[in-house]
């Protein structure tokens, strides 16, 4: 069942605050995006920009105390998660909706054999019989390219590198078929020829299956190869949004514009990295106006009085700018009206 | 989508997965083939003399209690509390001493003031003693994991009740909850006392359990792989009870080596102070009480049970300390 234009998955308004002794930390304040069936969504930010919130508030398991989703809508599937019994949401946790995370080092149970593991999914999930589930789990270890899987299914985490760790890990994502996969940040903590190999693998998985898949990363590379859509998040808001080719090409927000200038350019003769000035800041304290203003290159004195509009700039292309439009217009585009 | 072995199964760059292992097994040498925490563990423990001479002598205890009494019947043909009918017999002989003071196998710990076997009854004292000590520790065990671990997974305002609720336990003098409870609930038979043995002394020993388990869990339970366990929809049962508790085995294996000797050692207390073991039961602690009453004049009856619980009190904190040690190689003091 899909909502009739094709969403897997729309979130809407979605907002989830911390309280902390320090104050009320509003880690996701307002974020909406609509995931299409079969595409890949890329959520990129600094740090503490909210997007692991975002996805973690997805399948409801943000750490309650002290964070609470405060208002939105996730509707996957046509229903809404947020609205779900405990035990409706276990059902849709790995079954429908499958996560990957950042450090394969300390994401697989150290006293588990890695075939217990992946047998708990589908044992729990499609009720397997314990030799199905045992020869689910060698295919899945196959599948992901994991050699002399039958002998290495009787081993511990620790006996594997991490990449091995991580192949295990979508393996145990993918086990159930899911309709959706939250990748946070799979390759951080890999090297790069691993790197490569894991979002190679996550790709090549993903137009087998039709899956969905929403990619957290810092790293823009993996983004403009892996993802249809990209989000840009700052101070748990949505500073961009837009198709990967056209954010690259048409970067409609100076945020964007920095972060696209902080990549190193292997072309460029030499010189200094660019780096945005400043430092995240603090999401616990944020002073009206929009929360980029005392880092932005192009602040006005508006910047500092003012949140800025969420501007649509094209089709599908939204900026979170004072100024979007003539960004917009710098990087070559022509902005609807 | 369906997940065959088929030909353009993704394989990416296998060659190269199959270096990574190559490389990995070079490094790490010997450790790579069925390197288990628990084989680690083992090799350290041996490495240890205390705990390997009390590993030793707790089998061999353990064995000698379990078998020694049946075997000494089929051997000998008398039972612990095989009293002899013969008037020249009924009287206490000394170690290796037969009726007429030469020396004789028959009873090499003497016989008591009924000529009962001492040997006999002090392996059965032993099987007693042990028994005790295991159960009510497997009792604090089952308690005291599944209290604390509850109690850290759940967290919060709950986590602080249940833990008040084990402060104000602990603050209560346990032996005399432990004598206040057998003194209420004294039982006629001897198997209904040691039941409520059992009972008391499992019930008050869980505590310092719990507050490990607990520790362990709350450390543990932010770990990614938790988070993991939780996103594959995991149910909260199962995490504590197949992904934390086996988490927690190494601390609670110690503690579980170290609760034995403590709670043989109390239920020695308590049977020398009358409240525990009854009589035809005997157990090392009701053996010495009843040795004490003539020390002067018939000391065998004080020193072999005391010895034999002694030794193996020593050799059960040994093999704890042991156990420790291998099992949490950071916690050494140097």
């Amino acid at each position: 069942m899909t909502t009739s234009d094709g969403n897997l998955l729309e979130v809407k308004d979605l907002r989830t605050y911390f309280e902390t002794e320090d104050g009320t930390v509003k880690a996701v304040d307002g974020i909406s995006f609509q995931l299409k069936r079969g595409e890949t969504l890329g959520i990129v930010g600094e740090s503490g920009s909210g997007k692991s919130v975002t996805n973690l508030s997805i399948i409801r398991l943000v750490p309650d105390p002290p964070g609470k989703i405060v208002s939105g809508e996730v509707v996957f599937n046509g229903s809404d998660l947020l609205l779900l019994s405990n035990d409706a949401i276990r059902k849709i946790r790995g079954r429908r909706i499958a996560m990957i995370f950042q450090d394969p080092m300390t994401s697989l149970n150290p006293f588990m054999k890695i075939s217990k593991q992946l047998m708990e999914m589908t044992q729990l999930h499609l009720g397997h019989s314990k030799s199905q589930a045992y020869d689910h789990a060698i295919r899945m270890l196959e599948t992901v390219g994991i050699p002399d899987a039958r002998a290495r299914a009787g081993n511990y985490p620790h006996e594997f590198s991490g990449g091995m760790r991580q192949r295990v890990m979508i393996a145990m994502a993918l086990s159930c078929e899911p309709e959706l996969l939250i990748a946070d940040e799979p390759t951080t903590a890999l090297d790069v020829t691993i790197q490569a190999q894991i979002l190679e693998l996550i790709k090549k998985l993903k137009s087998k299956t039709g899956t969905s898949v929403i990619l957290i990363t810092h790293d823009l590379g993996v983004v403009a190869g892996m993802t249809d859509h990209v989000i840009v998040m700052y101070a748990g808001k949505i500073f961009e949004q837009a198709r990967t080719s056209e954010l690259f090409s048409l970067p409609g927000n100076p945020y964007t514009k920095g972060l696209l200038k902080s990549v190193p350019d292997p072309t460029a003769e030499q010189g200094k990295l660019y780096q945005i000035p400043g430092l995240p800041p603090d999401v616990a304290h944020l002073k009206p106006g929009c929360p980029f203003a005392p880092r932005c290159d192009r602040v006005q004195e508006i910047c500092r009085r003012e949140f800025p509009p969420f501007v649509q700039l094209n089709a599908d292309h939204y900026s979170l700018c004072h100024f979007a439009r003539e960004v917009y217009s710098e990087s070559g585009g022509t902005p609807i009206q | 989508m369906s997940i065959e072995k088929d030909p353009d199964q993704i394989h990416i760059a296998p060659e190269m997965a199959i270096a990574e292992a190559d490389v990995r097994s070079e490094e790490a040498g010997e450790f790579v083939r069925g390197s288990s925490l628990w084989r680690d563990a083992w090799r350290r423990l041996l490495k240890n003399k205390l705990a390997v001479f009390g590993l030793i002598v707790v089998v061999i205890v353990t064995i000698a209690s379990v078998l020694g009494p049946t075997v000494i019947k089929a051997v000998f043909g008398f039972t612990p509390d095989y009293i002899p009918t013969q008037i020249k017999l009924n009287r206490s002989y000394p170690p290796f001493t037969g009726p007429d003071g030469e020396f004789s196998w028959l009873h090499p710990m003497g016989t008591d003031n009924a000529g009962r076997d001492q040997l006999a009854r002090v392996l059965q004292g032993g099987q007693i003693s042990l028994f005790v000590g295991v159960i009510a520790t497997l009792v604090s065990l089952l308690i005291g994991v599944t209290y604390g671990a509850i109690a850290g997974y759940v967290g919060g305002r709950f986590d602080n009740m249940m833990m008040r609720i084990v402060d104000v336990m602990y603050s209560l003098p346990y032996v005399i909850v432990v004598i206040v409870l057998l003194s209420l609930f004294r039982s006629q038979t001897p198997r209904g006392q040691l039941i409520l043995l059992f009972v008391a002394l499992g019930s008050t020993s869980w505590l310092t359990m719990a507050r490990i388990v607990r520790g362990q869990v709350l450390s543990l339970k932010n770990q990614e792989f938790v988070l993991a366990a939780r996103a594959t929809g995991v149910s909260g049962t199962r995490i504590i009870f197949r992904h934390l508790v086996p988490n927690t085995l190494g601390p609670v294996i110690v503690y579980a080596t170290l609760t034995i000797p403590q709670i043989m050692l109390t239920e020695a207390f308590l049977s020398f102070l009358g409240f525990g073991v009854q009589a035809p039961l005997a157990s090392w602690g009701s053996l010495a009480s009843d040795g004490i009453q003539s020390i002067g004049i018939f000391p065998w009856q004080l020193i072999c049970p005391g010895v034999t619980m002694a030794l193996t009190l020593f050799s059960l904190n040994f093999l704890g300390d042991g156990l420790r040690d291998a099992l949490d190689p950071q916690m050494r003091t140097v």
